[in-house]
């Protein structure tokens, strides 16, 4: 009797997605309000509400992800709410569902984490914080539910602004204010541009849904702006190169599980929006758009490994990491819509489904190294990689599954970050096939440039890991460090399954991508025959088995281990670390992290504006000081403020604090308006 | 003959692992004649591994886990490799696991490992030797992708046993750009295995150290695995290279005794002659500093390029 009640309800549930998927968003905000019943309780609010927040994730992601494995059409629906003539017009198609499959996975983990990782007296109440942390979750979904630029409008600023209030949550730090503000400031400059974008993409109909954009035809030229709208709006909110900039500055001010979710979710709703109009409402008209597209993701990437190199606090190492991931899912979206125009379907589909991984890969490693780094900083009070390691023995749990986010995130096999990264290699190969001169030999050398920039993001993960984990602890303080409470290692421990999942049985990212790319560029890449491993194009050209990468390394190991255990005996001496026999060793003489960059710094020297002082031979006390600065910053933002400082100090003048001169101004405004309508 | 396909994948692997330490004592036994020095007998590697495995282990007070765990692992993926790569025959039911850029990941999991252990104890040198490793790793990387896609571009394949397959089917498919990319991928073999210029295997307690200095703290059977796991990347290295420029005489196309006795026969006359010829690249020249390495790799790594641009603008010409 049960069993068929919850066999009926399944079905129901299954054979309506969209309207499930509403209600399961509505969980959110219920959430949300009954936060704010017991606002000062971190019992209530932090070990029963988040997990409550944390099943409604596992539930979005589960209807999500049978709606990409099910064979439903589109489903499209007008809620009765929003203004009078303009309603809400939802819509759930293979695209929306991807990414929302990316928000309940990696939200899952997160909000399981923050249940463990709140305590109290952290700035806001945390009943402010629950109402912001639920209200940001439902507005992401909503932005992906969106079917007209109305709705995706209003979501799109609920989403910035309660995240910009989980940013500011330690308001009373100055540096944090500043954060949040430059952060809301570029939030605004990209809201303002897809705003215009949308306003082209209309065409001229007034028409704001997004099937009158669909088929709204636009000139080249129009077209192209709308495009270049969008690039600039949505790769403001990505953190593309040059709009980066708030980034490394707002991903540490936030407490950790924010940081989390801005980096591994809120990032890929730009990719969504950048995916929706330029494949789904502007169908990829031109060629250069890809190659636009993808010279700025190479760049991206590139800009966001080498500064990750030299970074010396934790979470802006992860923040320009997440840039050069970025940059890596917009040069696979560039290379799909080179492919596209070209016609060249299946290898577009090939690009597409690089990138459409990736961004799900990189919502699960990403978000799970900003959560270690949160346990990190409450177990130690440390951000500076200079003042930590060796907490691989005082908390052995974080280490382990940090180890797997690490090595996931450097594109190691059989872990997810490979597979994506592999996927994006293979649709290079194919790049010279393209049918314009030169463009076809150029690229080629972007998948040097890609190569390059996964191998200075294993670089990077190995300062990252090594210096925090590894080693001796450089501050006394370190050795009482406590691990993760049980609710923080659940949420890492998701987070790592998703990425050994992804890793070993690629299929199911490729499946999961599959009917995305179906409707994007009309083609799926043909899963193997055989479940055992991937090979995109054609088995014989390219194969990948995370299964017998993982399967031959573990049986070597063991059967290594068992000849060694048997053949020589075990015996274990514990001494003094060697060290070409210098027994004075203490814990400053390992690298520090400006040491362990300094490779980087010497190499790429012209990316950065570096300021070192050096110690004299002479000096009683020795001082060493390196300061890094992005060359963005003088060459770009600061005469952008200067210019607007200006303009502002010359219309001041209206400014003059006498009634009847602003009285006079009200004057001629309406008189200068009646002249305009009349 | 899905069973004689499993006999040879292992067959190979033990091949692999056995000839491993032979192939680094014939390079050392070389390096010691042009020198005019007297070699070392052949079987010294093997007499070292011996000797590793015997000793009590010396253990440093705070090593982790991973700093045990990281010899097996390394062990383990220069294993995996050796069943991919196509030494013998190309009948292999492993091959299909990666193709040659997952070849590069598979390194990459190893240089990773050794790195992050080598900074486990926290002594001067382990993380000076691991930041240089991954140095020369993300510099080599871009190098040997260029030399890879020269070969799709030329075969149509990724996959090192298709490569093979190609090749030989198709003698005729000389290509000028094969020329650049075999120099490019023996600098990078270079580079990759910490031999001269960019790193001394030879040498001990010296700030110009690579290997030597990550490996330090190990010893006993920690340290015989390796050794032997980097012997055994030397060896795949070297297997990968005759794979792509000289591939004769690998067994194709459903392999029986004879063939594959053909095959052993022209492995061990090829590999004679390549260790002789990196021997013989190490005699003349000398180690560079630490930051001649981005140039040297840089060189490797244009030098494929050209490669690539050659066959491109070939293929062009002979279209237009």
């Amino acid at each position: 009797m049960i069993a068929q009640f919850w066999g009926n309800f399944l079905s129901t549930v299954f054979s309506h997605p969209l309207d499930s998927t509403l209600l399961v968003m509505a969980c959110w905000p219920l959430v949300a309000l009954a936060c704010m019943l017991r606002p000062h309780s971190i019992r209530y609010v932090a070990r029963f509400l988040f997990p409550v927040g944390a099943l409604v994730c596992v539930a979005m992601f589960l209807l999500a992800g049978t709606f990409l494995i099910s064979e439903h059409s589109p489903q499209v629906m007008t809620l009765p709410l929003g203004l009078p003539d303009l309603p809400f017009h939802m819509r759930l198609d293979a695209l929306s569902a991807f990414f929302l499959l990316i928000l309940g996975l990696a939200g899952a983990g997160i909000s399981t984490f923050a249940a463990g990782y709140f305590r109290s007296g952290e700035g806001t109440a945390p009943g402010l914080l629950g109402l912001h942390y639920h209200l940001f979750l439902a507005s992401m979904a909503a932005v992906m539910l969106a079917d007209d630029a109305y709705l995706f409008m209003v979501a799109w600023e609920t989403m910035a602004l309660t995240s910009y209030f989980l940013v500011t949550s330690q308001h009373r730090i100055p540096e944090i204010r500043r954060a949040g503000f430059l952060y809301l400031l570029m939030a605004h400059i990209g809201a303002v541009c897809i705003l215009l974008s949308f306003g082209v993409m209309q065409g001229g109909s007034w028409q704001f849904t997004f099937n009158a954009m669909r088929s709204a035809s636009l000139t080249p030229f129009w077209a192209t702006v709308a495009f270049t709208l969008a690039l600039l709006g949505f790769g403001a909110k990505a953190g593309l190169v040059p709009m980066h900039v708030w980034l490394p500055e707002a991903h540490p001010a936030a407490p950790s599980p924010v940081s989390a979710m801005m980096s591994g979710i809120m990032l890929k709703t730009a990719i969504y929006g950048l995916l929706r109009v330029t494949f789904d409402l502007l169908h990829v008209q031109f060629w250069q758009w890809g190659v636009a597209v993808l010279a700025l993701g190479l760049f991206s990437a590139l800009f966001g490994a080498i500064f990750a190199g030299v970074q010396t606090d934790m979470k802006r190492l992860l923040a320009y990491s997440s840039i050069e991931n970025v940059g890596l899912i917009f040069t696979g979206i560039g290379l799909s819509i080179l492919f596209a125009v070209s016609n060249m379907r299946l290898f577009a589909a090939l690009a597409l489904a690089a990138a459409l991984i990736h961004a799900l890969n990189h919502s699960l490693f990403k978000s799970m190294l900003f959560l270690a780094t949160g346990s990190v900083l409450h177990a130690t009070r440390q951000r500076s990689l200079g003042k930590l390691g060796g907490l691989i023995r005082s908390m052995p749990w974080v280490a382990a599954l940090a180890l797997i986010g690490t090595l996931a995130i450097a594109g190691l096999p059989p872990l997810n970050g490979f597979v994506s990264e592999w996927l994006l290699l293979q649709s290079f190969l194919y790049t010279p096939q393209l049918p314009h001169a030169f463009i076809n030999m150029l690229i080629p050398l972007g998948a040097a440039s890609l190569a390059l920039t996964v191998a200075l993001a294993a670089y990077v993960m190995v300062k990252f890991y090594g210096v925090i984990f590894l080693g001796k602890p450089r501050e006394t303080l370190l050795a009482q460090a406590h691990d993760a409470n049980w609710l923080e290692r659940i949420g890492l421990a998701w987070l790592a399954a998703g990425c050994i999942a992804i890793g070993v049985q690629p299929q199911l990212a490729l499946h999961a991508a599959g009917k995305t790319t179906g409707m994007l560029v009309g083609q799926t890449i043909a899963p193997d025959p055989s479940v055992w491993r991937i090979a995109p194009i054609a088995p014989e050209q390219a194969s990948y088995s995370g299964w017998i990468f993982l399967a031959v390394i573990l049986c070597t190991i063991a059967v290594t281990f068992l000849l060694v255990r048997l053949l020589a005996h075990g015996r274990i001496r514990r001494t003094a670390p060697w060290d070409c026999g210098y027994p004075w060793q203490t814990s400053r003489m390992q690298d520090t992290a400006e040491g362990f960059g300094q490779p980087i710094r010497h190499m790429f020297g012209a990316f950065f504006r570096m300021e070192r002082e050096l110690p004299a031979p002479t000096d009683l006390t020795p001082r060493y000081r390196v300061h890094i600065e992005d060359r963005f910053w003088r060459a770009l933002y600061k005469p952008i403020a200067a210019a607007v400082q200006r303009l502002a100090d010359a219309v001041s003048f209206l400014q003059g604090g006498r009634l009847a001169i602003y009285l006079v101004f009200s004057f001629l405004t309406l008189l200068g308006l009646l002249v305009f309508v009349l | 003959m899905k069973g004689i396909a499993f006999v040879w994948q292992f067959g190979e692997v033990i091949l692999a692992i056995a000839l491993a330490p032979l192939f680094s004592g014939w390079i050392a036994q070389c390096r010691a004649w042009m020198q005019n020095r007297s070699a070392p007998p052949l079987t010294q590697q093997y007499r070292m591994l011996r000797k590793l495995f015997n000793k009590d282990a010396a253990l440093a007070e705070d090593a982790s886990r991973l700093f045990r765990t990281s010899p097996y692992v390394l062990f383990g993926t220069m294993v995996l490799a050796a069943a991919i790569i196509p030494s013998v025959v190309t009948d292999l039911p492993f091959a299909r696991a990666a193709d040659a850029i997952a070849l590069i990941g598979l390194f990459a999991t190893a240089r990773v490992f050794q790195a992050l252990a080598a900074m486990d104890i926290g002594t001067a040198f382990g993380t000076l030797g691991a930041r240089r490793e991954m140095m020369v790793g993300f510099l080599a990387e871009p190098a040997i992708l260029m030399v890879f896609f020269n070969a799709f571009l030329l075969f149509g394949t990724t996959a090192l046993t298709g490569l093979v397959d190609n090749y030989t089917t198709h003698p005729s498919v000389i290509d000028p750009s094969v020329v650049f990319a075999a120099i490019a991928f023996t600098m990078v073999l270079l580079a990759e295995n910490a031999r001269i210029p960019i790193d001394n295997p030879a040498t001990h307690l010296e700030l110009t150290m690579i290997h030597e200095a990550m490996v330090l703290e190990y010893s006993a059977r920690h340290l015989a695995l390796i050794e032997w796991a980097s012997s055994l990347k030397l060896f795949n290295y070297a297997c990968i290279g005759l794979a792509l420029f000289l591939p004769w005489g690998i067994a194709i196309h459903g392999a029986h005794v004879g063939s594959v006795l053909i095959a052993l026969s022209a492995l061990l006359v090829k590999l004679a002659f390549c260790g002789a010829g990196l021997a013989l690249i190490e005699s003349v020249s000398a180690k560079l500093r630490i930051f001649r390495a981005p140039e040297f790799l840089a060189m490797a790594f244009l030098i494929a390029v050209l490669g690539l641009l050659v066959h491109l603008l070939l293929g062009a010409n002979a279209n237009a």
